[in-house]
């Protein structure tokens, strides 16, 4: 008997309701809860992380006036907030919050493949969580290794929470990845397993491509993790020596002998490079439809967008080594990385030129989605361009350590994505709650947290030009080569960060306000093409599809097609008459 | 599954086909699928582990214990090298044999072969998981082998060896389990009832991966 395709079995599938509160709202297996319960803690979690940089700012741009932060706790919180900021919010968010919601409203199907694994998933992931904010309140507090958690000085002591802290760290880190392998199974098997009738793969949205992508690559880079951390935990708990070499300490001479911390450099970035890319892929993949449904125009070179997205992910497992320049490994391998990470530039800025010539000449919309979209697209340029001067060998060795490091990082990884975040919500808010949003507040949150975003991280490029080092927690007069002009400049960025700070505030009164008194949504306010938009009801029921499930005719970018109805023609319309053939794969119209 | 599926191509053209076709790449269920998925991320810890094995070994400045010796046994008064260890793998691997044989049955839907057969795989996984338990209790009560040290050499020997191995034992167990578990669903005729077998060839995925890490384990620890 041959296996019969989920679009082609009868109504066994349509799901029952489930009626109690619990079972309906937290022990939830619809895709769509598991989504908002995912975004909900992501976004908590990451509400600390928030406050956390606003501290060390309060410390680096008033420095011996509040003293909140002492010296040695200063590590603590970088490394909590980083750590934070990358797995526990971004990554929890594409792919638990937006990846659960939108893959199977995308793709047509009634749920996940295996529901509950999927909300295992989550309950895993809030476990996790925990886990890392118990390391708050263990003896010694949290670890203060710095987001890499390098050894040696991870597990010895003399670095804040190396004892008690790091396990915490590590322990969270793997159920994490015990969580995420829940639910990345179940994401890429949906995509593979669960598309509705019509849809090809070339016919998904790119948002589902850079999720799916984004989960093989998290499936194959948190190993990598996940062994690094088991084998740290082993050399810090029981004295066994995988990345501890002999090392004296406290003046005395450690158990350890013969370890390669080097190592667990290469392991870690194994994950770490990738993981960029498992934050970056979901951002390149909903700003492309953004960018397409606010401008009213096809998406540029979509064929090419999903190769793109492809051999970045494939090439995002060769450049792992450009973090180690300094290292101290073998020069030779620093000429192999700088050349794989100047090519995955090619795929990245090609990305970079459709987004751009989708939008040119466009009917473009300025909605919030839109703006947040458009920023995307700046900031990203500003941190892919100063990503090209570290991925060279000779260039990064002065730079490494210093702030210039901090301003690229979190122009690329930190603020790009978050704006996507951003503008995602936004987009999506209708449908997920039935509500619409503020739109005055959300332009105002836009504009805020776009330019302060650069109020703060553009004098960290010029702070690091001029070798100011990162991770410090001062800079007292006695550095004699860091200008007055740092110190302005120090001071001037705290300041942006606690005005774009207090602004998140007005985003989530928003969010809040709105999901009570908002006016009620259109089910297509957008008015685009994809399939989460055509549902039965908005917000969609447990289910998603009533009795029938969608059937694909197009794919999703029939936007201002010459002689349609509408400027637009939703994926499930069929071809008529009325309702042209469109401009899938470039066909003229 | 007994029969392809009548629409699949041979060769490259029905992969395209596969590929360029809506609703599923694959003609296959969910579960095998997503075992596949699991199996290669599996596969990348497993290769993560034995990496670092290598390079810890390579990186150590004190000499490696020769583990011909470590893993020898004396029977009847011969010193023989690796003898558990060989016995270990014929075990394991004639297990995946009556896996397969299992699957075979399956696909014939006969409840009672199928059950008995992987009741037996599950046994002889258990008889595996038993000779290590005796192999780590003679290298930790005979040897003196801890994980942070031993007298015969690098500290990362121990280190390595209970990490990986406990890694794959504990992999062994599981699929003990899990198989003990399906077996006992194919006799209860739940899978009659449910229509397929295929939870039998997905579990049967599962032991056939961890018999293969096993060899990997033995070529790259053991004999070299
Ligand atoms: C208002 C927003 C933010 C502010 C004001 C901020 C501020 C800071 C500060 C002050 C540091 C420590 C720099 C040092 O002393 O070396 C830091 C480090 C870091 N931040 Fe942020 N950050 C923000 C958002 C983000 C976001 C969204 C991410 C997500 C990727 C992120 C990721 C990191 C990472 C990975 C580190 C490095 C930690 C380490 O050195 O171990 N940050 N940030
Ligand atoms: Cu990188």
């Amino acid at each position: 008997m041959a296996f019969v395709a989920i679009a082609d079995r009868d109504h066994e599938h349509a799901l029952h309701d489930p009626q109690s509160f619990i079972r309906k709202y937290i022990w939830s297996q619809d895709h769509k809860v598991i989504a908002v319960q995912y975004a909900l803690v992501a976004i908590s979690i990451g509400l600390v992380a928030l406050t956390m940089s606003v501290l060390m700012r309060l410390q680096l741009g008033f420095p011996d006036t509040f003293n909140i932060i002492a010296p040695q706790e200063y590590y603590q919180y970088i490394t909590m907030h980083g750590m934070i900021m990358v797995i526990y919010l971004l990554t929890a968010l594409f792919l638990g919050g937006f990846g659960n919601y939108l893959i199977p409203l995308m793709l047509g199907a009634r749920d996940m493949v295996f529901p509950y694994l999927n909300m295992l998933s989550f309950w895993f992931y809030l476990l996790a969580v925990l886990v890392l904010v118990a390391g708050f309140f263990v003896p010694g507090g949290p670890t203060g290794a710095g987001w890499t958690l390098y050894p040696p000085q991870a597990v010895l002591p003399g670095t804040p929470g190396a004892t008690w802290g790091i396990i915490c760290m590590l322990a969270s880190l793997a159920i994490f990845i015990v969580a995420f392998t829940m639910g990345g199974l179940n994401y890429v098997t949906t995509v593979l397993q669960a598309r509705c009738r019509g849809m090809t793969f070339m016919r998904m949205p790119l948002s589902v491509w850079g999720i799916f992508m984004a989960s093989i690559l998290g499936l194959l880079a948190f190993p990598a993790l996940f062994v690094s951390a088991i084998m740290m935990a082993l050399d810090s708990l029981i004295g066994t020596s995988f990345f501890m070499p002999a090392v004296a300490s406290m003046g005395e001479k450690t158990v350890h002998t013969g370890g390669s911390p080097l190592l667990f450099q290469h392991l870690f970035w194994f994950f770490g490079h990738p993981e960029v890319y498992i934050v970056a892929l979901p951002a390149f993949g909903i700003v492309s439809d953004l960018l397409s449904t606010h401008a009213r125009r096809n998406i540029f070179g979509y064929r090419m967008m999903v190769w793109a997205i492809l051999a970045i992910g494939c090439l995002s497992f060769v450049v792992w080594a450009h973090h180690m320049y300094v290292s101290g490994m073998n020069p030779y391998f620093g000429f192999f990385f700088a050349t794989t990470t100047l090519i995955i530039a090619v795929p990245t800025a090609i990305k970079v030129y459709n987004w751009v010539l989708t939008i040119w000449r466009g009917d473009v919309h300025l909605t919030v989605p839109m703006l947040f979209a458009i920023g995307f697209i700046f900031t990203f340029i500003n941190g892919g361009l100063t990503g090209l001067f570290l991925g060279n060998v000779t260039v990064d060795v002065p730079l490494s350590g210093t702030y210039f490091v901090v301003a690229h990082f979190h122009m690329v990884m930190g603020v790009s994505p978050i704006l996507v975040v951003f503008g995602a919500i936004y987009h999506w808010y209708p449908k997920i709650t039935g509500r619409m949003f503020d739109e005055a507040l959300g332009k105002f949150h836009f504009w805020m947290t776009f330019l302060g975003a650069y109020a703060i991280f553009l004098p960290m490029h010029y702070m690091g030009i001029l070798g100011v080092p990162r991770r410090y927690y001062g800079y007292s007069d006695a550095i004699q080569f860091i200008p007055p002009s740092v110190h302005e400049a120090n001071e001037w960025i705290s300041i942006s960060a606690m005005i774009v700070a207090a602004t998140q505030l007005v985003f989530l009164y928003n969010l809040i306000h709105s999901y009570f008194k908002g006016p009620v949504a259109d089910p297509n306010p957008w008015r685009a093409t994809t399939l989460e938009w055509q549902t039965p009801q908005t917000p969609p029921k447990h289910g998603n599809w009533g009795k029938d499930l969608p059937e694909v005719h197009r794919w999703a970018y029939d936007y201002s097609v010459p002689g349609a109805p509408e400027d637009f023609i939703p994926q499930n319309v069929p071809h008529s008459d009325k309702t042209p053939v469109g401009r899938e794969h470039g066909v003229p119209t | 599954m007994s029969h392809e599926p009548a629409t699949l191509e041979p060769g490259f053209r029905g992969v395209t086909a596969d590929w360029s076709a809506d609703k599923q790449a694959f003609p296959v269920p969910w579960g095998k699928a997503m075992m596949w998925i699991f199996l290669l991320s599996d596969t990348f810890i497993f290769s993560c582990f034995l990496t670092s094995y290598m390079n810890v070994r390579m990186s150590t400045t004190d000499p490696w214990p020769n583990t011909a010796e470590v893993f020898a046994l004396t029977v009847a008064g011969h010193h023989i090298p690796l003898l558990l260890i060989a016995i270990m793998t014929m075990v394991l691997i004639t297990s995946s044999g009556t896996m397969a044989m299992a699957v075979n049955f399956g696909y014939r839907r006969d409840r009672k072969r199928t059950a008995q057969l992987m009741f037996a795989t599950a046994a002889l996984g258990l008889c595996f998981v038993g000779m290590q338990a005796f192999e780590w209790t003679k290298l930790i009560v005979d040897e003196g082998v801890r994980p942070w040290g031993n007298p015969m050499g690098a500290a990362q020997f121990g280190s390595s060896f209970f990490m990986i191995t406990g890694f794959h034992g504990m992999h062994v167990t599981g699929g003990v389990i899990y198989l003990s578990v399906v077996a006992w669903r194919v006799l209860s005729g739940f899978y009659d009832r449910k229509g397929t077998y295929e939870t039998v060839e997905v579990a049967g995925l599962y032991w056939h991966f961890v018999d293969l890490v096993w060899v990997f384990i033995f070529a790259f620890f053991y004999l070299w």
